[in-house]
């Protein structure tokens, strides 16, 4: 399996403000009954951009700004601390991915979130607290300037403004070489996985 | 060297290192269910992969199910699809599934350890945040995405790094109407939804040593509402006893030598932790929460915080959350009128919960202005209920008395809120929506404090209403 070096995604920047984002706001249970992942691009944030009267409400996800990312399939989500916590439904990263975001700068990621969205090509970099909010202030002053997440450089850029970047070394190693779905590399182990069965009683139900 | 138990666990299961410098950790107990597998199948048809140990996966349904009809085709078209994908998934690959007409279904979490599949020293992984329930026994238990379900059905592995461990000591007695869930919903109070990120949990303490295993699960079912995606208790005595008999529990020629092998991942005295927090059990009351995340809580008696009291970055999370709650800053949260009442959940689903507030409940009638609902997790415990008489007391209260599933915990089944409905529910998160109706509004708290706001409509101290 061929996988791209994802070094760097340079695009449009969206800011989505707000610590403690869960993934039942990003993607609710409702649209979790499916059996494909197909189509859960338009869901993304359904219930914070579509009040209980189903009209449209005041939110970053509604903006001429997203329209442009989902256009171009490709955009940078800034967002802030502890995104995605909650659930570990793939479904929330990848409603992000199909709707077109394929980096997410914050202040910190929940765990689940984060390994889903590296494991599918999403880089997700953080920034320190004070960088994150001149970075999510730029963006919303700029929103034609596209950002540029360098997960080799570890460093999230845009106009004249750099900023110091930071990802897990193994989630920085897959990405920039190509190796973020980690299937075949576990594949690969295949001799050395019997062994550590064989070691284990109950395994072998005993 | 003195190691703790998930160091002894990882060392157990590590096959290698990767190139990426993650270690490729065997998960010996693979857990499934229908809304986070049938993507993963998919992926390993289009790989042309094979499921590599069909005998260490075992699958049931809870998400989707109806609690209040068996009859299938179930109402909702896209559920029975769902069921419909788990059983040909099941079938074609050589997986155990518990069904729902095998009288053994459940929350996945309940049905693990119902089994003797939830085992001291095991890697256990689930597409499921929750997992960490499994922790109770002495498991590292990990909540995985559908692609890592992929990753252990091809390969019974996967791609980890190793997290470090904080132990979380709990000492002293807990005062009459306090109870596990109270524990774990101050313990995150206090750490924070976002305290344990990197960290395992390990539970320890007399407080700990005193729980049931019932217990020991409503804790560590939690550990990742405060950020942590495992938790765990040191196996003892009262754990190999829990497991003794079940299907699935290692037979009479196999059992000394399986409770020799689970007491040595034990962690060891003298171990070293990265950190060390500890509780007085006698300073935790029973504990409700006020807002859109379970950190969000108070004790039934405080008032609900001021804004000015808050940090800004808690500030505004807090003004999202009296917004979505309709509640005001620093007045009492006591007295607040409930429509709702959901009793059940794979924290406060089993057995143990549904006897504690039957024992209060007898002779005593839900408010009319009340729906209240006792959904038993799994079908073994409604059935043990039904045998103790606990459904009837329910029943006689004007409690529903629904089947086994997730129900209103996540509302993926057709119980849900209507409109901005309040619902005190001894489930496990209060996020914005998470109850089905997107102004649908989530209390957490124990299960007797569910009952007492069954009875009274209104959120209230079940200490008072029992006297407890």
């Amino acid at each position: 399996m061929s996988l791209a070096q994802i070094t760097q995604v340079k695009a449009l920047a969206l800011a989505v403000p707000g610590d403690d984002i869960d993934t039942d706001r990003i993607i609710p249970a409702r649209f979790l009954r499916c059996v494909t992942f197909d189509g859960l691009g338009e869901h993304a944030f359904r219930d914070e951009r579509t009040g209980p009267d189903g009209k449209e409400r005041a939110h970053p996800m509604n903006s001429a700004q997203a329209g442009k990312i989902a256009a171009a399939k490709k955009g940078v989500m800034v967002v802030g601390f502890n995104f995605g916590c909650g659930s570990s439904r793939e479904h929330a990263p990848q409603s992000l991915w199909r709707f077109g975001f394929t980096a997410f700068v914050g202040g910190s990621f929940a765990e689940i979130f984060f390994g889903n969205s590296t494991t599918l090509g999403v880089p997700c970099l953080t920034l320190s607290k004070e960088d994150l909010a001149e970075c999510d202030a730029f963006v919303r002053a700029n929103p034609e300037v596209e950002v540029t997440v360098d997960v080799a450089q570890l460093t999230v850029s845009a106009g004249a403004k750099t900023w110091k970047a930071d990802i897990t070394a193994s989630a920085r190693d897959g990405l920039t070489k190509g190796k973020w779905d980690p299937i075949a590399d576990l594949l690969e182990g295949a001799d050395s996985v019997a062994k550590t069965a064989g070691g284990l009683a109950y395994v072998a139900g005993k | 060297m003195a190691k703790t138990l998930f160091q002894k666990v990882w060392e157990a299961h590590t096959v290698r290192k990767l190139p990426n410098g993650q270690t490729q950790l065997f998960i010996g107990t693979h857990l499934i269910h229908e809304v986070t597998s049938p993507q993963a199948f998919g992926m390993l048809r289009d790989l042309g992969l094979k499921v590599k140990y069909p005998q260490r996966t075992f699958a049931t349904v809870d998400h989707i199910v109806p609690t209040n009809e068996l009859k299938e085709p179930y109402s909702d078209p896209i559920a029975q699809e769902m069921i419909e994908a788990l059983r040909k998934n099941t079938k074609d690959y050589g997986i155990r599934f518990f069904d729902t007409h095998t009288g053994t279904q459940g929350i996945v979490h309940m049905v693990g350890p119902e089994q003797g599949i939830t085992q001291p020293g095991t890697t256990i992984a689930c597409g499921d945040s929750h997992t960490a329930t499994h922790g109770a026994f002495g498991a590292i238990a990990f909540g995985i995405g559908t692609t890592q379900v992929r990753d252990v059905l091809a390969t019974q592995t996967l791609a980890l790094s190793p997290l470090k461990v904080r132990r979380i000591e709990v000492n002293g007695k807990l005062a009459p109407g306090v109870y596990a869930k109270d524990v774990i919903l101050h313990i995150i109070r206090v750490l924070g939804v976002n305290g344990g990120i990197g960290f395992a949990y390990e539970y320890a303490g007399s407080t700990f040593d005193a729980f049931s295993l019932e217990e020991r699960m409503t804790v560590c079912n939690m550990s990742i509402e405060g950020g942590a995606r495992c938790g765990y208790v040191n196996p003892d005595q009262k754990t190999f006893d829990y497991i003794k008999g079940k299907p699935f529990a290692p037979k009479a020629a196999d059992w000394d030598a399986a409770v020799a092998r689970w007491q040595s991942f034990a962690s060891d005295p003298g171990c070293a932790y990265d950190e060390v927090v500890k509780f007085e059990a006698s300073e935790i009351r029973p504990t409700v929460t006020w807002g859109i995340t379970p950190g969000q809580a108070i004790f039934i008696d405080e008032k609900m915080p001021a804004l000015e009291t808050l940090n800004a970055a808690d500030r505004q999370t807090a003004e999202d959350a009296y917004k979505h709650m309709k509640l005001a800053p620093n007045t009492p949260i006591k007295g607040t009128k409930v429509d709702v009442c959901f009793l059940g959940s794979c924290t406060n689903g089993r057995i143990s919960d549904l006897r504690e507030v039957a024992k209060y409940l007898k002779g005593r009638k839900v408010s009319a202005s009340v729906k209240a609902i006792v959904v038993p997790g799994s079908q073994l415990t409604a059935i043990q209920a039904v045998h103790e008489g606990l459904d009837k007391i329910y029943i006689e209260a004007g409690f529903e008395w629904r089947g086994a599933g997730c129900s209103m915990c996540l509302a993926m089944n057709p119980d849900k809120l209507v409109g901005d409905q309040l619902c005190a529910s001894s489930s496990n998160r209060n996020f914005k929506g998470r109850q089905g109706s997107q102004t649908g509004r989530t209390i957490l708290m124990s299960p007797l404090m569910v009952a007492a706001a069954a009875i009274t409509g209104q959120i209230t101290d079940a200490r008072e209403v029992f006297k407890v």
